[in-house]
């Protein structure tokens, strides 16, 4: 078992195809569901999972990548970081080309700023070690997966004593969207494939309220092509049976309770805040804040940053395209003022973003 | 950056482990882990830190009943 070969099988994801179209025959009106995950929206992409699908099965997009639905005032802040020569910026690589309202992480590199691409949170803290005369910034962006370590390493700088470590924090909570979508009657969800990294921090119970209140299908599904099919499948089965329950497709990662020593450490460090979601806009207690007894780690605080202030690109469709109302071919910008190399929006940048799968492997 | 992927541990040193995928290796922190892992237990790994540990029977069951529902027979 390699845990993921297993799960790529031509003929197991052809198999279950075949299932899922006779099982839409059933179907008495179209039915749509939501990837949330970034990564589910990139295996569709790269296996054409959707060609494999009836009519009837409709796939949309939901906003989970987390650099696609991080506002532009936040880039603006931290550009403003990078722009102070004490400091030293730490990020993620896919946060480097996503345009600000004047620029992007990557110009101001080029002009000098000293902007450190990192893979994982304890890199930011190295570097601070490193550099005790230096500010380390870490922009800290991500769901529940990546919450907790980024919480790691804000205990880590604590017990340290390290004075120059601190978080530009805009983590957010998956759930509470997913909330708000459902209830959007022009996007008639019939089911989501919810998504399979953050739930392995969470847990499935999460989804309960969803599925209870709302009384739509929640499956917790991996990211490997067979997986994305049998949840498919299971969501499916459950519209025809007139269900609506929380399922787990990926119990080799995921439990009802989720990982709670991750809870844990992330309930240490962050507390719930209102959040701004690109194209969403601002979901009362959507984020996650650095607590007040850790202020000192928190750059707006630490570094007293001034508010972000909200200016989306007009021209720009990633609103409805995070919301899954629009497909990227549906942009007007896509493919022409808007590619990889000169992006308009945060959804061709990073590699999770819906219109930069799209650009990649077509429809 | 929100990539995942299941990792083979290939030694461990307190927190620290090596995980490999594919003869790619990297370094990671078990810190957010509350079960324990060995070397040769599959783990997801996100960000420098192993955030679940994968379960072969559960792995097993999820294959078995991916054939099983879409066998052949099933399909008439
Ligand atoms: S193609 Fe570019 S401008 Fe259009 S929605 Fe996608 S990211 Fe935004």
């Amino acid at each position: 078992m390699k845990f993921q070969d297993e799960f790529r099988d031509k003929g197991l994801v052809r198999n279950m195809a075949a299932n899922i179209r006779r099982m839409a025959k059933r179907l008495t009106a179209p039915v749509n569901f939501m990837e949330v995950c970034g990564t589910h929206t990139m295996s569709i992409y790269q296996y054409g999972l959707r060609s494999l699908l009836p009519d009837t099965v409709r796939l949309v997009s939901g906003p989970g990548c987390p650099v696609c639905v991080t506002p532009v005032g936040y880039l603006d802040q931290a550009l403003s970081c990078a722009a102070d020569p004490r400091n030293i910026v730490a990020t993620f690589g896919d946060m480097l080309r996503v345009p600000g309202s004047r620029s992007s992480l990557m110009e101001e590199r080029a002009r000098g700023a000293d902007i450190r691409i990192v893979y994982s949170s304890l890199d930011a803290l190295a570097l601070a070690k490193n550099n005790p005369d230096r500010q380390v910034v870490f922009l800290g962006i991500g769901f529940e997966t990546t919450a907790p370590t980024v919480a790691a390493s804000i205990l880590e700088a604590a017990r340290l004593g390290l004075g120059n470590y601190c978080v530009l924090a805009a983590h957010k909570t998956m759930p509470l969207a997913m909330e708000i979508l459902t209830a959007d009657p022009e996007l008639n969800l019939g089911g989501y494939l919810c998504p399979a990294h953050v739930s392995t921090v969470i847990g499935a119970n999460a989804y309960k309220p969803l599925a209870e209140k709302h009384r739509i299908p929640c499956v917790v599904t991996g990211f490997e092509p067979a997986d994305v099919m049998q949840g498919i499948e299971m969501l499916l089965a459950q519209v025809l049976a007139g269900e609506s329950r929380v399922e787990i497709q990926y119990s080799r990662a995921v439990s009802w309770e989720g990982n709670p020593k991750a809870q844990r450490i992330l309930e240490l460090v962050f507390e719930p805040c209102d959040a701004v979601w690109r194209g969403l806009g601002n979901l009362p207690g959507s984020g996650l804040t650095i607590r007040p007894e850790l202020a000192a780690f928190d750059a707006r605080k630490a570094l007293k940053l001034a508010a972000a202030e909200e200016r989306e690109n007009p021209a720009c469709r990633c609103g409805e395209v995070l919301k899954g109302k629009l497909t990227p071919l549906e942009c007007p910008l896509f493919d022409k003022a808007c590619t990889p190399e000169t992006p308009v929006g945060a959804c061709m940048v990073s590699s999770e973003g819906t219109c930069a799968a799209a650009h990649r492997y077509g429809r | 950056m929100c990539l995942a992927v299941p990792m083979k541990i290939i030694s461990r040193a307190g927190d620290e482990i090596v995980a490999e995928v594919d003869g790619v290796r990297k370094e990671a922190s078990v810190m957010l882990l509350g079960e324990e892992v060995t070397v040769g237990d599959y783990v997801i790994v996100h960000a420098g830190f192993a955030i679940s540990k994968l379960d072969q029977e559960y792995a097993e069951e999820t294959l078995r009943m991916m054939e099983e529902i879409f066998s052949p027979e099933d399909m008439a």
